[in-house]
């Protein structure tokens, strides 16, 4: 099999001019992050201080109830503290001491501020402050805004690893670090292939639990292995470190050209790189071009969900032959979408921001062969005869890299074979 | 501020969402932020709604707070009539547009739309989903039924089913079948399908069946008055509910009282022998107040349970529950933190709980059954098939419900007999049921224990079980072992015996023998 790198289109979509609407946006608030990332950080508390509508949001947003005690929970403001007749932060850190005294194992509280929050100023900055202090060395406070009038879903993670950033310890030595909440066995394999081309010194924001050794320094370059980073970008750039821009780690292609980034920042040998990805690149092509076969020809609109859409598109039209008809996110930022968007023909509209009546009357004109939607459109757009992709299994699904280019390219042709499977009408 | 892992029930404005949700020709727009949104997913995904739900949010975002956030609820106000032309529109504000007060009631009265708009106070702060949608289907119901004349022959409506109500859907054809029988056509059922044309016919009908009084006591206390309409207290869940229900509608209404029981099967199939083994089975239920005083009646007196707890979520109904305890001779719990229900439960140690799905839960924790007989939702809750809760089928299928989860009769007793089977163990499960059986693990050689060694650990901490005895124990099967070892230590703590030996535990099968 041969693993040409196919060229770029002759014209990519960095210049493309972008549709920007402004109505009703139909996507989550940051909150939600929390529901991947307290598996993934597992010393972690996250204390939301909201409303009885976060603590739901946060039960019903995770499809099921995730039963096992979860590390996080909602601090819920009542009217007592709206009316100032209690003092918020006396209440916090009642509620802290409460929590951390049952759970001893917890090392990092995160707390975390929501849409209510916002409005009413609480100053959990403060309160984290306060609590650092009162729980040092043990437990390490951090706060962050999860809210809705802030961050738009995949944002909240953003928020949270931005919020780690600037009480890192400092360091001088040369390191590589990789961004982005991923599943472990999808780091392993990560940090397995870099290992093989000689890049040693490696590691991973957010880390696993909180006494890892990571700190940060002006040479530290990064790589960030999720497109919704911005916060962290700017931030890790206030401590020095450099990005390397990469198309992002989807699908045979995005994995390749995201580690040849990292590869010739550490100037590894271009044979050293094409022996150590030879073998997974060529399944990766073999697992994608099997799941593609539903895909090809077929066409493919992105609602605004989690900001993968642009690098999503990339893959799902250059490795699997679809046609994109509206690429959408809730915000575009070039400085790290860039690489895919030059990767991605001219052709699809762009937008940013939604208006989601307006943009639901454009998918139905277009009638593509796949919506990837919110959990609120899928159904009703399902019942209209439009076969539908739930964007939020693409953060809670691992995704990245070789090895799970396959099962992304089978998260979108299984709604179509479904749709082709299913004989439901009468024999005559 | 109050820690919350788990809620029972959402904030008021979802409360709004089922019943607007739940009707046709309405639409509610929301002063929300972004975000607030996710309650879309509960009605399209756990119910598998194949419509959005009829409800437009405004979702302001930080940037839109230092400028103009009236003005973005009138222009999505607006933008909602033009594209969905609802007969009524309900605004209101979510939890986080209540703090910056634009007053959207206000504001969408001076639009001037050419359709009634009916603002919604909803204090988020305060209440919970039950009381949205029981005060928003009141505001309703106030705002456009008006006194009419009654129809010639007798009709009844049909009050309180809402989208994302537990088994409504289903509810609502076995309650219009037990009218029809009676010669009671239905006049309007409402908010469940209801349009706000059906609203104003609701003064039509010569008495209302009050099916959920969760979402629609409000409404039926203010028909009663301004309607003239008398509604019905009984919810008919259970097989003298149901009886007694027909006769209220009947006394209500004039008509003769008429039950077709064919299809009724409750009653033989819990007098049946293979029955015999849920006599006196200990069960804990909770719920919303409704479901938990309907199935407390079915668990005593037409199961043959004991009811050894019960309690509710919702404050509204901890009144009526408080008494209903009383009567049973238990404590209700009242409260919306599943860990005190968690904690009531290991305390009381029942052989069963029925309750929602946060129960089945702790249930599959601590090694309980559970059936779910109430809300809060789940996608199982909305099953394919006819499964109503109320009336004749109602009955069935809550016999079939609550014993699926049971180990059955005559399996009791084979479990008992032959306990030292590699299949039949305590990991082993019921047969009926799918999940994979575990083989049993060899036991270790039981080596010569001194007293205090090994000793079980137990509820009281001055008592220690010996060692002969916590092997005796062991050989009791799972199902009625927790209640052995309550009983028996209960038994020793009266004695103020200290130590349990074998003896004790046969003395304290005698004392409670039943």
């Amino acid at each position: 099999m041969s693993l040409d790198t196919p060229n770029p289109p002759a014209t990519g979509c960095r210049d493309t001019p972008v549709l920007k609407q402004r109505g009703q946006h139909e996507v989550f608030c940051g909150l939600t992050g929390i529901i991947w990332l307290h598996r993934k950080m597992q010393d972690a508390f996250f204390l939301v201080v909201g409303s009885r509508t976060c603590a739901h949001l946060l039960q019903s947003a995770a499809g099921v109830m995730i039963f096992a005690e979860p590390r996080f929970g909602t601090a819920i403001l009542e009217e007592t503290d709206l009316a100032g007749l209690a003092d918020a932060q006396d209440e916090l850190e009642r509620e802290v001491a409460r929590l951390l005294a049952r759970r001893k194992d917890i090392r990092q509280l995160f707390l975390v501020g929501s849409c209510p929050s916002e409005v009413i100023k609480l100053d959990l900055a403060r309160a984290a402050e306060r609590l650092s202090v009162q729980y040092a060395p043990h437990v390490r406070v951090l706060n962050y805004s999860g809210s809705g009038i802030e961050t738009t879903f995949t944002e909240g993670e953003d928020a949270c690893l931005a919020s780690m950033i600037p009480v890192l310890p400092e360091t001088d030595e040369r390191q590589l670090l990789l961004v982005g909440a991923l599943p472990d066995v999808v780091e392993d394999q990560a940090l397995d292939l870099l290992a093989k081309m000689g890049i040693e010194n490696v590691k991973v924001l957010p880390a696993r639990r909180a006494d890892d050794d990571l700190a940060i320094g002006p040479n530290t370059v990064f790589a960030l292995t999720q497109p919704f980073l911005g916060g962290s970008l700017a931030a890790l750039g206030k401590r020095g470190a450099r990005h390397i821009p990469a198309p992002f780690p989807f699908g045979e292609e995005g994995t390749t050209a995201w580690l040849l980034a990292v590869a010739q920042e550490f100037g590894i040998d271009r044979t050293l790189f094409d022996t150590v990805t030879h073998a997974p690149r060529a399944r990766a092509k073999k697992a994608v071009a099997q799941a593609a076969e539903h895909l090809r020809g077929k066409s493919v609109f992105f609602f605004p969900d989690s900001q993968l859409e642009i690098p999503l598109a990339r893959f799902l039209t250059r490795e699997c032959g679809m046609t994109a008809i509206e690429v959408s996110a809730p915000y575009i930022h070039k400085g790290i979408v860039g690489p895919d968007l030059d990767l991605l023909a001219e052709g699809p509209t762009l937008a940013e921001g939604q208006d989601v009546d307006l943009q639901l009357d454009r998918c139905r004109a277009a009638r593509p062969d796949l919506s990837v939607c919110g959990l609120g459109l899928a159904n009703p757009l399902e019942s209209e005869g439009l076969a539908t992709k739930w964007a939020i299994e693409l953060v809670f699904t691992p995704v990245h890299f070789y090895e799970q280019a396959g099962d992304l390219a089978g998260l979108f042709s299984r709604p179509i074979k479904r749709r082709e499977a299913l004989r439901l009408e009468a024999a005559e | 501020m109050k820690l919350s892992v788990w809620t029972y029930e959402g904030p008021p404005h979802v409360g709004a969402m089922r019943v607007a949700t739940a009707m046709k020709g309405l639409h509610y727009v929301l002063h929300a932020p972004q975000g607030d949104t996710y309650a879309d997913l509960l009605f399209t995904m756990i119910e598998r709604r194949n419509h959005r739900p009829p409800v437009t949010y405004t979702t302001f975002q930080a940037r839109d707070l230092g400028s103009d956030t009236a003005n973005l609820f009138k222009t999505a106000c607006q933008k909602a009539y033009d594209r969905f032309q609802p007969q009524a529109m309900i605004v209101g504000a979510s939890c986080t547009a209540e703090l910056i007060q634009d007053d959207p009631g206000g504001m969408a009265e001076l639009m001037g739309l050419p359709c009634p708009v009916i603002a919604l106070e909803l204090p988020s702060y305060q209440r919970k989903e039950n009381f949205g949608a029981d005060e928003t289907f009141f505001r309703i119901c106030r705002a456009l039924a008006r006194p009419i004349e009654k129809t010639k022959h007798v009709t009844a409506n049909l009050i309180g089913p809402t989208a994302l109500g537990f088994r409504h859907r289903d509810d609502i054809t076995e309650v219009t079948a037990l009218l029809e029988e009676m010669g009671i056509s239905v006049n309007v059922c409402a908010p469940y399908g209801a349009t706000p044309d059906d609203i104003t016919r609701l003064g039509a009908a010569h008495v209302n069946v009050l099916m959920y009084p969760e979402t629609g006591e409000a409404a039926c206390r203010w028909m009663e008055r301004d309607l003239d309409l008398p509604f019905t207290k009984t919810v008919p869940i259970g097989v003298g509910a149901t009886r007694d229900f027909v006769a209220e509608v009947a006394k209500l209404t004039g008509v003769a009282p008429k039950l077709e029981e064919s299809r009724l099967r409750l009653p033989w199939y819990s007098s049946s022998v293979d029955s015999t083994y849920l006599t006196g089975k200990r069960v804990f239920l909770f719920g919303d107040g409704t479901h938990v005083a309907t199935a407390a009646r079915i668990a005593r007196d037409e199961m043959g349970f004991e009811v050894v707890g019960m309690g509710c979520y919702n404050r509204e109904m901890a009144r009526p529950i408080r008494a209903l305890a009383k009567e049973y001779g238990v404590e209700a719990l009242i409260s919306d933190d599943y860990l005190d229900v968690e904690a009531k439960i290991e305390e009381l140690a029942p052989e069963m709980i029925l309750g929602t799905q946060m129960e089945r839960h702790i249930g599959k924790r601590l090694g309980i059954p559970c059936a779910v007989i109430s809300a809060p939702v789940h996608v199982q809750d909305f099953p394919a098939r006819y499964s109503p809760q109320m009336g004749i089928e109602g009955a069935n299928v809550i016999f079939d419900t609550w014993v699926h989860p049971l180990v059955m009769g005559l399996e009791e007793h084979l479990l008992h007999m032959f306990r030292d089977d590699f299949e039949f163990h305590d990991d082993a499960g019921a047969s009926h049921h799918g999940h994979q059986a575990k083989a049993r693990q060899p036991e270790k050689a039981e080596e010569p224990v001194a007293a205090n060694d090994g000793a079980m650990p137990s509820e009281t901490a001055e008592i220690i079980w010996l060692a002969e005895a916590e092997r005796e124990l062991k050989k009791i099967p799972f199902f009625v072992r927790g209640k052995a070892k309550r009983n028996t230590e209960a038994f020793a703590a009266e004695r103020g015996v200290s130590q349990i030996g074998v003896d004790t535990l046969y003395e304290a099968k005698a004392h409670y023998a039943r």
